[in-house]
């Protein structure tokens, strides 16, 4: 990260996180730590069949079991007609199957909930679980999306004619904001001056992997409901508890404590959620339920899991003139909250950073007997970017051409900005000129592209990759009429108030409810410079229904751009009050008051009061103006105008070691341009981690099924994480082109490396590798699949690779936990 | 039920267990020290990590029973006086953790390694961790604030000997 | 992430660990270091009515000379025994491939005799003493009986250590001035050996006067590389005659195929890392 000098505003401070002092003490409260009295535990018992008919549900052994307090299906419960909330519906037909609780007559992916247990203790709970026989016939499991939609497939959901969810266009011909593709499709194949380059990607299923557990506790004691869970939504979470059990949403109080992570993966209305809520209802005392691990990898939403069928079409000289786009999106077995869109995030992202004059998008979600996907860091915009950047290099190569320079031919020039893209959106700033630039010198690019022909020539066994992409992602979700225009079910605002205490101290709240990301370190910096008090004096207030009725919480990038800029709407408010009464107490005109650094000075004279004394004076309330409320505190809902649009250049420097097929990651750069920073120290973080998980993608983790739909790979001894020992130090920088949508010029950083990271690496083994004539390597691209690659394009065959089966792995090592057999039995 | 009497964080208990409670558990639910965390069912995350008899382990690895007769250093019981442990300031200063899941036992895990190691290079620290998962921050920053950390428990820098927590584990 | 409910002895000597075994009956499990024991049973794979904890018996995590040969506690801990002096000393081999075992953490708990007894073919510790001839001192009701490597390993997570009967005491001969290393090779730094080859070395000039090697994951238990040394014997330490051994790596062997790695590859990797380790043991 580059350094300049410590700026005198809090805006650009590396501020060290006050979130840390109590997350490195252990005083922590992450929502498994509470346990109010007399809480009751519930266990879930889960279909080990992806696909079955439940005959018959036998909980007399269970119920007898010590400690259990009773076994329910949905029926017991009277929730079997509930189902749970999806917020998108993405086509006015878009067919949408109920999600039930708890599986009525049908379980549709291994891990769906049947029944439940509440007992005393979770261990008795858990006891009891084993105890439940449920009696299944199964049936076909649908796990080929290809195969899902072809006439004749068996069913997810009988009921809805089809395994298709609904199929989403747009083009750019038909909109009016570019060519007809098919147009620019048929004229490059005509025209020997042109290419046309197709290829299929898979964007493998990925798990979230948040590392703290899913949980939830529900107190029905007292005059309110009170939720606790590990939720990236509370707000949404509250409003959707309504809508699905009915209590009515003022007698719901949501929080959402200490929270690890999300990464997307926390954004959903849970059965498990709303079980809690109708069993405390019922028992009338605290319920509480947090899943293992194992439950959590087979049973949370999963990510990405697409086919992507990409043609480009360009001129010889470079010059791309079109793009097309086909997805298949696995949904899963049913739909999450915003689970349809998802894919539909991407849609405007696949033109990136380049001007395509034409560009059509079809997308078609499928059902599967799969665990459902929804959110995944980056949300559509890295399978987007992973397309056009890979598919750019597959240009280059067809082309003969430097993929960094066609790249540079294509992409909007920084003059250009502002800048309306083939779909329509508008690029407000940028410089990719500036940020490649600084990439490529700190890569030193044209170094080890000598490096790269000097290993080619003498055949070293270690031969080098650059891996390349130039990324951008919209961030700030969302102005609300898009959405509206999306058919998404809620807005894109958010809301901020800020109480001036008597004392001078500062309460904000936010309805943004961060997870990791230090939102209150960062608002407090805003806060700070916007009203002139000093950092410490500032508090946030956040994830809690009680404290911050208002909100829509944390994803998308959203919490800087939009929750940022409410908090800064609702200062100004604070600043023009106090204003008003600083004029009044210095028997000034308002005209005359100048607000700098806290203090409102009467122009020219040294007569003052600093808004500390002027939060005293609201509060004793005795000398105040007339048409004035005493009170300095203000609220403020932000709806952003224009998304923001972050970019960058990340280069990735690949090492395949050809005799074992190892991938090593040697070195990677990347010049991110994310608008103004707040707190560099925290910037560079969300990069370092968000790269870390698209690195991930690229090369360690799958989610993998066998032929009965189960998950093979459900728990971390075999969904491999990587560790410290598996990545290296990144070099990272930022440059700064402020976004011209908000008035703190801020952009968004959460999603950014994430997005570009895996297009970045996978490009970097191929060219290590393309001269060997490979041309593709599916993700994660392990060493297993990188050797038989080079092997097949040798013309040597190789063997079939029983991707369904468990690998030795840490904790249990040869042991499957699917299939447990030599010594545990 | 069998009985454990161990010390926790200078403190002694005594108490009746089920054999299969796991240390983690006993430690969170019968002694209300939820600073320690867990993260998963396979002994691969880490976020339990304490010490026991001076050395860090995996306390969802561990029974409580087994813990029977020795002593325990949490999270909880790390800084000292009021004082933070170096390593803890390291985290901070570095930006060590984000949602801080795993960094109560990445913290522990840490302490011991220095025990073992106090000058470790950057590949040493990723290797010493590894046994400890974290999502959100790419390590990068936790190596800094573990090098970080070693700096200042150098005889003779800037952070005063005796502000520093003895270190745990090690031999 | 609770077990199933077990009765728990935690005896002070080895016979009393035999009569609390034979107490038990059937359905006991003895606990050494617990980290494969506890996820295994975490995960309700199984569900042992008694486990008998060795934890309280202090003779058994020795590590000592006993003559021409290393004596080691079932019950020492990963750590010590990589630490250790003698071993470092006399069996390089096994304080190499120990470090390569697991994570720290994991190392503190988990012993050298729970990870023989466990035998795990994608274990680190098996090929090691496959390869190096250590005995298994095994105690049961009718006394204590010694067992060769060669016979020690069975099958799949079998061994030759029978119902009531518990591992003591592993033995190494000493090697001495011997050049070792083990090559691992796995997926990410946290997963088990997708196939690793260990390999010892005595050296005389430059040429191999005695090898011995043995793989990990290349079949249902460790697999000494019988070819591989032959090949070796004799021949200079060079990267060609290290090649011509490594082809006959898969000699023998009856490589699994998962989801990492199917056997073809598997076969390759063998060949590939004897080759390396065989340089990298030469030095
Ligand atoms: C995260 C993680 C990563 C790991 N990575 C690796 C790795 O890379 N390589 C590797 O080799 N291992 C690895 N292991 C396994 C580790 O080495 C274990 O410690 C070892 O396999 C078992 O040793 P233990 O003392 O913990 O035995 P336990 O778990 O206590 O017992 C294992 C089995 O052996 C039996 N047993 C134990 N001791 C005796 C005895 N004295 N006599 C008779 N039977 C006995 C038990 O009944 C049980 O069935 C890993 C483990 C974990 C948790
Ligand atoms: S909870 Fe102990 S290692 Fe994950
Ligand atoms: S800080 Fe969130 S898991 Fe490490």
């Amino acid at each position: 990260m580059t350094t300049t000098a410590e700026p005198t505003t809090e805006l650009g401070k590396a501020r060290t996180r006050k979130e840390d002092a109590r997350l490195i003490t252990g005083r922590t409260r992450y929502t498994d730590s509470i346990t109010p009295h007399g809480t009751l535990h519930m266990h879930v018992v889960r279909s080990p069949l992806a696909h079955a008919r439940i005959n018959g549900v036998d909980k007399s052994a269970a119920e007898a079991a010590p400690g259990v307090v009773g076994v329910y299906t949905a029926a017991d419960l009277g929730v079997d007609a509930v189902g749970l909330p999806c917020a998108w519906p993405i086509t006015p037909d878009m067919k949408s199957p109920q999600r039930p609780l708890l599986a009525t007559s049908t379980v549709h992916f291994a891990g769906e909930g049947v029944a439940v247990v509440v007992a005393r203790t979770a261990a008795e709970a858990r006891d009891a679980g084993d105890l439940v026989e449920i009696d299944y016939d199964p049936l076909e499991p649908v796990l080929d999306m290809e195969a899902a939609l072809a006439d004749g497939a068996t069913l997810v959901h009988p009921d809805l004619g089809t395994n298709e969810n609904a199929t989403w266009v747009f083009d750019s011909g038909a909109a009016g904001t570019g060519g007809s593709v098919d147009e620019a499709i048929s004229a490059a194949e005509a025209d020997p001056d042109s290419v046309v380059v197709r290829r299929r990607f898979r964007q493998q299923r990925l798990i979230p992997a948040f590392m703290e557990p899913r949980s939830c506790v529900v107190d029905p004691t007292g005059e309110q409901i009170t939720v606790w869970s590990a939720t990236q939504i509370p707000h949404i979470l509250r409003t959707m508890t309504t809508v699905t059990l009915g209590v009515p949403e003022a007698k719901l109080r949501v929080i959402a404590p200490d929270v690890g992570g999300g990464f997307g993966g926390k954004i959903g209305v849970l059965p498990e959620e709303m079980l809690c809520v109708a069993l405390a209802q019922r028992l009338h005392k605290p319920v509480k339920w947090t899943e293992t691990r194992s439950e959590s990898l087979l049973a949370a939403h999963h990510g990405r899991d697409q086919i992507q069928d990409i043609t480009i079409t360009a001129k010889r000289d470079g010059t791309v003139t079109g793009l097309d786009v086909h997805l298949l999106a696995d949904m899963g077995a049913y739909l999450g909250l915003v689970g349809p869109g998802v894919p539909i995030l991407g849609a405007f992202m696949f033109n990136a950073i380049y001007k395509i004059p034409a560009l059509k998008f079809t997308c078609t979600n499928v059902f599967t007997t799969k665990t459902l996907t929804d959110a995944y860091r980056g949300a559509g915009r890295p399978e987007a970017t992973f397309a056009i950047e890979r598919i750019m290099d597959e240009l280059a190569a067809e082309l003969g051409r430097d993929p960094l320079e066609l790249r540079e031919q294509n992409w909007i020039t920084h003059e250009e900005f502002p800048f309306t893209t083939v779909v329509g959106l508008t690029y407000d700033s940028g410089n990719y000129e500036q940020a490649t630039q600084q990439a490529k010198q700190k890569f030193d690019y044209d170094a080890l592209r000598r490096e790269q022909a000097e290993r080619r020539a003498r055949g070293d066994k270690v031969q080098l990759g650059i891996g390349i992409s130039t990324f951008t992602e919209m961030c700030g979700l969302a102005p609300s009429r898009v959405l509206g225009s999306l058919a998404y079910g809620a807005g894109g605002w958010e809301a901020a108030s800020i109480r001036m205490l008597a004392t001078g101290k500062v309460e904000v709240i936010t309805g943004a409810s961060p997870h990791g990301q230090g939102h209150e370190t960062a608002f407090s910096q805003i806060v700070a410079d916007q009203l002139g008090v000093p950092f410490e004096d500032v508090e946030i207030l956040h994830g809690d229904t009680q404290s911050s009725p208002k909100g829509l919480d944390t994803y998308g990038s959203r919490s800087l751009a939009v929750g940022g800029i409410a908090i800064v709407k609702a200062a100004e408010k604070v600043v023009a009050k106090a204003k008003k009464l600083a004029a009044h107490l210095l028997e000034a005109s308002e005209d005359d008051i100048e607000f700098n650094a806290g203090q409102f000075t009467v122009r020219g004279t040294d007569k003052g009061k600093a808004i500390q004394e002027l939060a005293f004076a609201a509060f004793m309330a005795h000398d105040y103006p007339e048409d004035m409320e005493p009170s300095l505190d203000a609220d403020a809902v932000y709806d952003p105008e224009n998304f923001s649009f972050p970019h960058g250049t990340h280069l990735a420097a690949i090492e395949v070691d050809t005799e074992t097929g190892k991938v090593n990651l040697r070195n990677y750069v990347c010049v991110d341009d994310i608008g103004t920073v707040v707190n560099p120290l925290i910037v560079e973080g969300q990069v370092h981690g968000g790269l870390a998980q698209g690195i991930a993608q690229a090369l360690y983790e799958e989610a993998n099924y066998d032929d009965q739909g189960t998950l093979v790979n459900g728990t971390f001894v075999d969904y491999t994480l990587p560790s410290a020992a598996d990545l290296p130090s990144f070099d990272t920088a930022v440059v700064s082109t402020p976004a011209t949508s908000n008035p703190l010029g801020v952009k968004g950083v959460g999603e950014a490396g994430t997005i570009a990271s895996t297009p970045a690496i996978v490009n970097g083994v191929l060219d290590a590798i393309r001269h060997l004539g490979v041309a593709d390597v599916e993700m994660p691209t392990t060493s297993q699949r990188v050797w038989r690659a080079i092997q097949e394009a040798q013309g040597r065959s190789t063997q079939e690779t029983p991707v369904d089966t468990h690998s030795p792995g840490a904790g249990l090592g040869s042991i499957d936990p699917n299939n447990p057999q030599g010594e545990v039995q | 039920m069998a009985q454990v009497r161990v010390t926790v964080d200078g403190v002694n208990y005594a108490d009746d267990v089920e054999p299969r409670m796991l240390l983690v558990q006993y430690l969170r639910e019968k002694l209300g020290k939820t600073g320690t965390l867990i993260g998963c069912d396979t002994s691969n995350c880490g976020a339990c990590t304490v010490h026991l008899n001076g050395r860090s382990v995996k306390s969802c690895s561990v029974l409580a029973v087994q813990a029977d007769g020795g002593e325990v250093l949490t999270i909880e019981g790390l800084a000292r006086d009021g004082e933070l442990h170096p390593v803890q300031k390291a985290f901070n200063e570095c930006h060590g953790l984000q949602c801080g899941y795993c960094t109560p036992g990445m913290i522990m895990a840490a302490v011991d390694l220095l025990g073992d190691n106090p000058d470790p290079d950057e590949n040493e620290v990723r290797e010493g961790i590894e046994g400890n998962l974290c999502r959100c921050t790419g390590y990068q920053n936790i190596v800094r604030s573990v090098q970080r950390a070693a700096q200042m428990m150098k005889p003779g820098s800037a952070v005063p000997a005796e502000s520093a927590a003895p270190v745990a584990g090690g031999n | 992430m609770i077990p199933a409910k077990f009765d728990y002895v935690r005896p002070s000597s080895v016979e009393e660990a035999v009569t609390a075994l034979r107490d038990a009956g059937e359905d006991a499990k003895i606990l050494a270091g617990g980290q494969s024991l506890l996820p295994v049973l975490r995960l309700r794979l199984a569900a042992p009515s008694t486990i008998v904890d060795l934890g309280g018996i202090a003779e058994l995590r020795h590590i000592a000379e006993d003559g021409d040969r290393i004596a080691i506690g079932a019950m020492a801990a990963h750590h010590d025994v990589m630490r250790d002096d003698l071993v470092k000393q006399h069996v390089s081999l096994l304080s190499q491939a120990t470090e390569t075992v697991a994570d720290p953490q994991v190392r503190h708990r988990g012993t050298l005799g729970g990870a023989l007894a466990h035998a795990d073919p994608a274990g680190d510790l098996g090929a090691v003493a496959l390869a190096l001839d250590a005995e298994f001192v095994i105690a049961g009701g009718s006394g204590t009986r010694t067992v060769p490597a060669s016979e020690f390993f069975v099958d799949y997570f079998t061994t030759a250590i029978g119902e009531g009967e518990i591992l003591t005491q592993v033995r190494f001969p000493k090697y001495t001035g011997w050049s070792t290393h083990y090559e691992k090779f796995n997926r990410t730094a946290q997963a088990w050996s997708m196939c690793a080859v260990a390999v010892a070395l005595r050296l005389d000039g430059g040429s191999i006067a005695e090898a011995r090697v043995g793989l990990t994951n290349m079949g249902t238990t460790p697999i000494r590389a019988r070819g591989v040394e032959a090949a070796l014997v004799g021949q200079q330490a060079s990267e060609d005659a290290a090649r011509a051994a490594a082809e006959h790596a898969t000699e023998g062997t009856a490589a699994p195929s998962d989801a990492d790695a199917a056997s073809d590859y598997r076969e390759h990797l063998a060949r590939v890392l004897t080759g390396r380790a065989v340089l990298a043991a030469a030095g």
